[in-house]
């Protein structure tokens, strides 16, 4: 990324922090649809992850609730502070994500995608049955919001019940996605990107020039946990509670969708995805019944029409608009501008 | 314990059942139905309005509910699945689609049928009496009917020219073409096949614990455990793994009433799929 490219990014997210609150300001829902969209398209990103090195990964929402979990039970429990609940919430989900994964890794394509599908189900009901940690059905309730950060008696962050919590959690959702995808560009576009798009390519063959497929797909899998665990901890900061059905089996498809709808092959794929798909999900509310229906003609259509995401239609004459590495399903499909 | 043993027997039979179906889609076109459980709840409830509204006989009934899922899965695979199977990109979209409808079949159930348990008149009254084990006649009128479908649908595939037609298609693809298997159409009829097992089960379940419209996703769950434990795309594979499971969730729950069984079933399950990833029955791949 060129030093100018940088400033136009850094200049837009600061635009978009300002300006979004001045904006909506004093329209709290539809700030909260901003931050829940940010927030969501932070944990699809561990989802694209996984599917950048070739696995089909529908049981994120089981890391999420995780997460969510364990930053619930680091704030009641050990009394820490939510800004130390929030990356030891990641951290746990990693870690779970490596011992889950050793196994379940050695799964491919739709093998890969039962098991984790069930893994949602596993992690609510995990959720139910420890009640000693999680207080089971009835889940852990009355999670204060985050306090203030100081140093040195400088605050850095605001205690976010002295401020509008909306906007605070705005913004903390926003620069959550702004690290979480500038990681992830970097990821991609490093040594560890190229590693793993040998990862999706053939694994055998990967494998017999000497990459260490068994540890890569376990890192990236942490990795993408990690994400999962980071988003679920951020949304027991808006809800201040936490139930076994936090994140159901329908939130994993669904962060999957997001992936799919901004395309698997654009890292900012899943943010674009989150974006659309969320937003025209609230718009879509007056249908009330319909919602889902409406959802899942989207969605059918999407895949009948435009099988590569949002992001792979170009308006004439611009440049290529992907943030990471090609991948070579791009190779593979037949499109348009390619014949010329 | 012989309750659980009879328990067993009948939840093996009901779940063999919906394996198969999802065990032939896999096999014949190498997509994962998602809607499986959703087409399972459909069965039901045109079972249910056949049966339990209209007052039908229920034989009337499960061929209503197999001729509306044959069409279901016959269109799904028309207009959806062999567009995208077609351009052949990767198994990604064919997946997704699978998702998309599953939510598409759920919200519309959840439309026309609306979101209450719907039950109907007992098959038979009375109950049986096997050593110290109690079952209910309609139980066993469920188990035999599963049972026979099952058996049918073995000789069907053993012996039928479709059946083989069908199952050239699942050992290799292009062999079955270059003998002449017209493979758009007979793929077309496993969809539907399948699709039709799924009603099934679920029009024999109505009979016993009613339906409700958010069943679906836990019965694709079922479904996907079966088919894992016994690997993907083989028949006797789908039916181990069905009486499996059966004889897990029965055996589960007599020691942990509460939601315990399951958790150890996934845990046993990814323990076995690392030691097997292919499971029981399935060809080592990869």
């Amino acid at each position: 990324m060129s030093p100018r490219i940088a400033i136009l990014v850094a200049a837009a997210v600061l635009a978009w922090l300002v300006g979004v609150p001045l904006a909506v300001g004093d329209r709290p829902y539809d700030i909260g649809v901003l931050t829940t969209a940010s927030a969501l398209s932070v944990i699809s990103a561990g989802v694209w992850l996984m599917f950048y090195i070739g696995r089909i990964h529908i049981g994120q929402g089981a890391f999420a609730l995780v997460g969510q979990y364990a930053a619930a039970v680091a704030i009641t429990k050990l009394g820490l502070s939510f800004w130390i609940a929030l990356p030891l919430a990641g951290l746990v989900a990693a870690l779970f994500a490596c011992a889950i994964g050793f196994p379940i890794l050695r799964l491919k394509g739709v093998y890969f995608a039962m098991v984790t599908l069930s893994l949602t189900e596993a992690a609510r009901l995990s959720a139910q049955s420890f009640e000693s940690v999680t207080g089971g059905p009835r889940g852990i309730l009355n999670i204060p919001l985050p306090g203030a950060v100081e140093v040195f008696g400088l605050t850095l962050v605001p205690d976010f019940g002295e401020v509008n919590p909306h906007i605070a959690l705005f913004c903390l959702a926003t620069l959550l996605a702004v690290a979480t995808f500038a990681a992830l560009y970097r990821i991609v576009n490093s040594r560890l990107g190229w590693l793993f798009r040998s990862l999706q390519q053939n694994e055998d063959l990967a494998s017999s020039i000497g990459v260490n497929v068994a540890r890569l797909r376990v890192v990236a899998f942490a990795i993408g946990s990690f994400l999962g665990g980071i988003g679920g901890a951020f949304f027991l900061a808006v809800q201040q509670s936490v139930y076994p059905s936090s994140f159901q089996v329908q939130d994993s498809i669904y962060l999957m969708l997001y992936c799919f709808l901004g395309g698997l092959g654009y890292v900012f794929g899943p943010l674009v995805g989150t974006f659309v798909l969320f937003i025209a999900f609230e718009f879509l509310h007056g249908l009330n019944e319909f919602q889902p229906l409406i959802y899942a003609l989207i969605m059918i259509g999407l895949m009948v029409w435009l099988p590569n995401g949002l992001l792979s239609l170009r308006l004439p004459g611009s440049g290529p608009g992907d943030g990471g590495g090609r991948p070579p399903w791009r190779r593979w499909l037949r499109r348009p501008e390619n014949r010329t | 314990m012989e309750q659980v043993l009879v328990n067993g027997i009948y939840l093996g039979c009901q779940y063999a059942l919906i394996a198969l179906g999802l065990t032939l889609i896999f096999g014949l076109m190498g997509v994962l139905n998602f809607a499986h459980g959703q087409m399972y709840v459909l069965g039901g409830f045109v079972t249910y309005y056949v049966y339990g509204v209209l007052g039908l006989p229920f034989p009337l009934a499960l061929v209503a509910t197999a001729a509306t899922l044959c069409v279901t899965g016959a269109l799904f695979d028309k207009l959806l699945f062999r567009r995208v199977l077609r351009r052949g990109a990767r198994e990604e979209s064919s997946m997704l689609l699978a998702a998309g409808t599953a939510l598409l079949l759920e919200s519309l159930i959840l439309i026309v049928f609306g979101e209450k348990h719907r039950g109907v008149p007992s098959l038979a009254p009375g109950v049986a009496r096997i050593g110290d084990a109690f079952l209910p006649y309609s139980r066993i009128v469920v188990m035999v009917l599963a049972a026979a479908l099952i058996v049918g649908f073995i000789v069907f595939m053993r012996q039928t020219r479709i059946g083989r037609g069908l199952r050239a298609i699942a050992q290799d693809r292009e062999a079955a073409l270059l003998q002449g298997v017209d493979v758009e159409r007979y793929g077309m009829l496993g969809f539907a096949f399948g699709a039709a097992l799924a009603g099934l089960a679920g029009s024999l379940l109505v009979v016993i614990s009613g339906v409700n419209s958010g069943l679906g996703t836990w019965i694709s769950i079922k479904a996907f455990i079966m088919v894992m434990i016994g690997g993907a795309g083989v028949v006797s594979g789908a039916i181990l793994g069905g009486f499996i499971l059966g004889m897990a969730e029965s055996l589960g729950y007599r020691f942990f009433p509460g939601g315990e069984t399951y958790l150890m079933l996934f845990v046993a399950m990814i323990v076995f799929l690392a030691i097997r990833p292919q499971g029981l029955m399935g060809k080592p791949w990869g």
